[in-house]
């Protein structure tokens, strides 16, 4: 039982990261990872949903119809995100402000929904907490490297947390802008694909 | 039959507790929501519409209340001796309440600027409401008598191209404050003095 409880939490952080090998959730990863404090913020607020949605949909998986289940899991998760929306609006504020309309959206995101069904649907209460707390760390993961990326090319800076940059490549370096632009996600997330496939090929 | 049972029973329980629970969550956090958007919405709005204030228009902010309407207004000396108050109205936008910071001088009724506040608009249509603020500049100088409508309902307001139904909500707030100012004025001015 221990064992399993490892394998299902740290699959998500390598073997299934779910950015880079899932490859779902990229609508949130596109848009948000402009800065690495952006993605660390929207990646915290998925895993609290995953972790609540997984454990309750794990909980109520044998009262649950299966004609009616993708409406249930849509429920839980939607009652998750209004409550993460509430409590960003209530202590962190900028934050709230810079993720904006993408929070919401976190209910129509494809990992949670996708874990719930393809998991915690099927699985122990334990065994989806460990799962959802695995894929939400590694979404988190995924979601701060890009964003740290992104920043760093884009923009020269790296921000972990607060709005204050880290630190700043110094002056000489010119951003290449197009980095933290709306293309620039989509060949950052490329990049990082490709790399995390040659890493794994060994 | 059983089962269309257990279906509509089980999703009526589950949406009855999430709404519950919500209600509750909301109820809880509100006043700390409310304190975040006075410190990082309200406050640089009224910055900088008052941007000569000499007091401190946050700190001296009072509710007044006249025929069942209650309204936190936020009133100011300007450098030139000038009394004003700001205030926030409401207008139905294209993604939610738009919420309008309007300053006006009070011994001329003319309205010295007004900036947009909590708003739910499209990033980069809509928001440019906030953003640019040619939109919201049309306001400054105008008389709080004037006809806060859009052209295309035969107002005096500009809409921005792309973003009619934000226009059209910001105006819409713009006449909510028309009305808030006319009945609350003669409240607002006993209150400060």
């Amino acid at each position: 039982m221990a064992q399993s409880l490892v394998k299902e939490f740290t699959k998500g952080l390598w073997a299934e990261i779910p950015l880079f090998r899932l490859v779902l959730g990229l609508c949130p990863a596109l848009a948000v990872t402009k800065t690495c404090e952006n993605g660390i913020g929207m990646g915290m607020a998925t895993t609290f949903v995953l972790l609540f949605s997984n454990i309750l949909v794990s909980m109520l998986r044998n009262i649950i119809p299966t004609k009616v289940r993708i409406a249930c899991y849509i429920v839980i998760i939607a009652t998750f995100v209004t409550i993460v929306e509430f409590v960003m609006q209530a202590y962190t504020y900028e934050l709230f402000l810079k993720l904006g309309i993408f929070i919401p959206l976190i209910v129509v995101n494809c990992v949670v929904l996708g874990r719930a069904e393809a998991f915690a649907g099927k699985n122990t209460v334990m065994l989806s907490a460990a799962d959802g707390l695995g894929m939400g760390i590694g979404f988190t993961l995924a979601l701060s490297s890009l964003g740290a990326v992104r920043e760093l090319i884009g923009a020269g800076t790296l921000t972990i947390w607060g709005g204050t940059p880290l630190f700043t490549i110094g002056h000489g370096y010119i951003p290449f802008q197009f980095m933290v632009e709306g293309p620039g996600a989509f060949v950052g997330l490329g990049m990082m694909l490709c790399l995390m496939n040659l890493i794994g090929k060994k | 039959m059983r089962e269309m049972l257990s279906m509509i029973v089980v999703l009526t329980v589950l949406t009855a507790v999430s709404g519950g629970l919500l209600a509750a969550v909301k109820v809880k956090t509100e006043p700390q929501i409310e304190e975040q958007v006075l410190k990082f919405q309200k406050a640089p709005a009224i910055k900088a519409i008052f941007a000569d204030a000499t007091n401190d228009p946050i700190k001296e902010r009072f509710n007044v209340k006249a025929e069942d309407t209650e309204l936190q207004v936020f009133p100011s000396t300007l450098a030139d001796g000038i009394k004003a108050v700001a205030f926030e109205a409401k207008g139905g936008g294209y993604g939610g309440p738009i919420g309008l910071m309007v300053g006006v001088n009070l011994d001329t009724d003319e309205i010295i600027a007004v900036r947009v506040t909590t708003h739910a608009e499209t990033p980069g249509i809509g928001s440019r409401a906030k953003e640019d603020l040619s939109f919201v500049g049309q306001f400054a100088g105008m008389s709080m008598a004037s006809n806060f409508d859009i052209k295309g309902k035969g107002g005096d307001i500009d809409a921005m191209s792309g973003a009619t139904v934000t226009s059209a909500g910001v105006s819409q707030a713009a006449v909510a404050a028309q009305d808030l100012y006319k009945k609350l004025k003669p409240e607002i001015v006993k209150q400060m003095n």
